[in-house]
């Protein structure tokens, strides 16, 4: 069967440069118009934005393989910074370490955190329901995760300093090797070492996921060192993104008062808010995916070898999939579908902990706080694929 | 077990399923049959061809598809449906018969053919899902759903193959029709007594992009293949398992109602819908994803009412706390009319 094929539209424009990272939407549009698949000239990927197309390659993940790494370079030829991941692994290797993933972290064991999650948020809601005008990333978002996350891996105390400055590195590493990524790896010998140290048996506690991934060890499922990347993928998968969805949340509420203010009401539907929010302010925006062997996608010929960065931010709000009111924030739009925690094969195994804690939070804020309003401009943090921010001061209400 | 990327929801077999009939004439009418044919398939295995008694065709049905069985005292039992969809002037079922069944079985294996019998329209609760591709996974009678559904991606040209394994040939209905039907590249067999049991670290070693699993059978060998199957795509997997006879809870989708405490209204679930879908349709808003009892997402509060868990994500304890329920499969227990859950 021949399949006639066309040209993938060439794009000067590139998604790493600063203005482009500071505010992606623009961007993403032009990108989406321009066609199912386009090409890159300055990351020398090809590109895909449209829901339909993202879905597709997340799903086919024998065309679409990750073991070339989710950065820009293949890290089959060219060997990576660091051994490879979950993720940056294919079936299977990467069903090995999936299956024993899945068995420790599931949504019948993290059910069990709501309890001990919950406190943390009740006490950091307290503080600033007692203020007029706070940072709702660095007195809130930035804060609640370590808090409860590190204690849930059962990592210890000593270390956990150096685990967003890893994840930094981690995520940004799946861009190119730009001034940002470069600032990111400026200590990144002492980050990485002070990581894989909390990633040993010796130091995990008995009761956190650590120890019972290490369990897998010992009934012979997995091999020790699969063991500790399979840790080091929860503490650098895990920290950051939730971080970054916590704040997009508030972020968006603190726009949309209407729905502000329905929530106070329902407060059980502050995980309706939490998954458009992901929808719309995404905080994993994109990441590389390989071509494994020759295909076509959306009519463009696709050479075995090449890259591909898939957008998971755009698919997010392509108006073909969620209408015209994409670009908005609306309580009542049925989000699922939604890829921001990826679809298929890789698709986030932290999603359970991730909406548990976004969920907690925002319904502690929602508790104590009658109006939210940004109080004067949001700071979005430079990044080469999360979207997320700085800085976000927000002025409130309670009563 | 918790967290299996599977639908891992239903409980309908080819085997004599213990449910005590509970239902009203509210489930459904009920079809006057004639047995046509009873042929023993395997050992223990008789096939019975129904037709209409009064001659009509069968309304159409789908692959996965199962009837309910009036079989005397008050007893029915579901049995997957193994004829062919494209033929609706006879239905067909596979009975296997369990020495310890508390009669459903017995009693359809003393059926001979002019046997008048009641049985349900035809009800799916293990639809076959688009895809490209498709690993058929059966265990002894648990072959009995798969069956229409290898002519059905046969005939739609989608690459699937069969693994089918128990004791002994002679034990494993249909097998040899199937082989030589399909040939033996994708129809393999697995005989206990010839080549040793089904090794399922092979068979389910590698995922495949686009291909769903649907497996058939006794709970060891699901429970095995869900394990197995925590390393593939969530969703990948659609599970149909045999309920022990000695459960006793109804696995027929027996209508009841739910009471939405907050909403303040009820709604009734019939037996083709699910509480979700029942929810959903009078404007109350459940938040789900996977609608299919894998991901925990639908997770709603019981504040009173029996459950039938259907799900793949609730540990034996919360099952048996009874304050949680995952409405996109699960449904009313046996029995118990009504839910009132916190929606
Ligand atoms: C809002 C927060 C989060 C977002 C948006 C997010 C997003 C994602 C996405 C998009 C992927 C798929 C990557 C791919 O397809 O290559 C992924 C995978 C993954 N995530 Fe998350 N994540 C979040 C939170 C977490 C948390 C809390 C954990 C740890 C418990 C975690 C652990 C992982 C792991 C281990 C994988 C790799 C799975 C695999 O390769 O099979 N994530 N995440
Ligand atoms: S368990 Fe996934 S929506 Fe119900």
């Amino acid at each position: 069967m021949t399949v006639s094929t066309h040209e993938a539209n060439v794009l000067g424009e590139d998604p790493f440069e600063t203005a482009n990272l500071l505010d992606p939407y623009p961007f993403l549009g032009l990108l989406r118009d321009a066609g199912a698949v386009s090409y890159l000239e300055s990351t020398g990927s090809y590109a895909v934005a449209g829901y339909q197309e993202v879905y597709e390659v997340l799903t086919d993940f024998e065309t679409y393989i990750s073991s070339g790494g989710l950065g820009p370079r293949d890290i089959r030829k060219d060997s990576g910074w660091r051994p490879p991941s979950i993720l940056e692994s294919d079936p299977p290797i990467h069903t090995v370490m999936r299956r024993a993933l899945t068995g420790v972290i599931n949504p019948g064991t993290v059910r069990a955190l709501r309890e001990p999650f919950t406190p943390p948020a009740e006490e950091l809601t307290e503080q600033l329901a007692g203020r007029e005008r706070f940072d709702a990333i660095t007195d809130l978002a930035e804060k609640y995760p370590l808090r409860v996350f590190p204690d849930a891996v059962g990592i210890p105390d000593v270390g956990r300093e150096h685990l967003l400055p890893y994840g930094n590195m981690v995520f940004n590493a799946f861009g190119p090797e730009n001034y940002i990524f470069k600032q990111a790896f400026a200590q990144g010998d002492e980050h990485a070492a002070a990581v894989m140290r909390n990633c040993q048996r010796e130091n995990l506690d008995d009761t956190g996921f650590g120890a019972q991934i290490w369990k897998r060890v010992e009934d012979g499922f997995i091999t020790e060192q699969q063991a500790t990347l399979l840790v080091r993928a929860l503490l650098s998968a895990g920290v950051d993104t939730t971080i970054f969805g916590i704040g997009n949340t508030i972020s968006v509420l603190a726009r949309y008062p209407e729905a502000w203010a329905r929530l106070r009401e329902n407060p059980k539907m502050a995980k309706f808010a939490v998954d458009e929010a992901l929808r719309l302010e995404s905080p994993f925006q994109k990441f590389h995916r390989t071509v494994a062997v020759d295909t076509v996608l959306g009519g463009v010929h696709l050479p075995a070898g090449a890259k591909v960065l898939v957008f998971l931010g755009a698919a997010n709000r392509d108006p073909r999939k969620w209408g015209d009111n994409a670009d908005e924030f609306d309580l009542d739009r049925n989000a699922s579908g939604h890829v921001a925690f990826g679809m298929g094969l890789h698709q986030c195994v932290g999603q359970p902990i991730a909406r548990l804690e976004m969920e907690i939070v925002l319904q502690q804020l929602l508790q104590r706080v009658s109006t939210i309003e940004p109080d004067g401009t949001p700071v979005p943090i430079l990044h080469n694929v999360l979207r997320g921010f700085e800085s976000l001061p927000v002025r409130i209400t309670t009563g | 077990m918790a967290g299996m990327p599977g639908q891992g929801t239903v409980v309908q077999a080819g085997l004599s399923k213990g449910s005590e009939d509970l239902m009203t004439a509210s489930a459904g009418a009920t079809i006057d049959v004639v047995v046509g044919r009873a042929d023993i398939v395997a050992d223990q295995v008789v096939s019975l061809v129904l037709r209409r008694a009064d001659g009509l065709p069968f309304e159409a049905w789908q692959p996965g598809a199962h009837i309910d069985v009036h079989v005397g005292d008050g007893l029915v039992r579901q049995y997957s449906l193994c004829s062919s969809p494209e033929e609706l002037d006879h239905l067909r079922i596979g009975v296997l018969h369990v020495p310890d069944s508390r009669g459903g079985s017995k009693a359809v294996h003393a059926l001979l053919p002019g046997t008048p019998l009641a049985i349900s329209a035809p009800r799916n609760n293990f639809p076959l899902r688009e895809s490209r591709r498709y690993l058929f996974l059966a265990g002894g009678i648990g072959i009995t759903p798969i069956i229409p559904m290898l002519e059905a991606a046969d005939a739609a040209g989608k690459e699937w193959t069969l693994v089918y394994g128990g004791r002994s040939r002679k034990t494993m209905a249909f097998a040899q029709q199937l082989e030589d039907r399909y040939g033996v590249d994708r129809i393999r067999v697995v005989a206990e007594d010839e080549v040793g049991r089904l090794d399922l670290d092979q068979v389910l070693a590698m995922p495949r992009a686009h291909m769903l699993v649907y497996a058939c059978g006794p709970g060891g060998l699901l429970g095995a293949v869900e394990e197995r199957c925590m390393g593939w795509p969530p969703g990948a997997l659609h599970t149909e398992r045999f309920v022990a006879s000695t459960l006793g809870a109804a696995a027929a989708n027996a209508p009841f109602e739910v009471e939405l405490a907050r909403t303040g209204s009820t709604v009734s679930v019939t037996n083709d819908k699910t509480i979700l879908e029942a929810v959903e349709e009078v404007g109350v808003r459940v938040l789900s994803s996977c609608r299919h009892g894998l991901c925990g997402t639908c997770e709603t509060q019981i504040i009173s009412g029996e459950p039938e868990h259907r799900d793949a994500v609730l540990s034996e304890e919360d099952r048996e706390a009874g304050e949680i329920m995952l409405v996109c499969v699960s449904r009313a227990a046996a029995g118990c009319p009504r839910l009132v859950l916190d929606l």
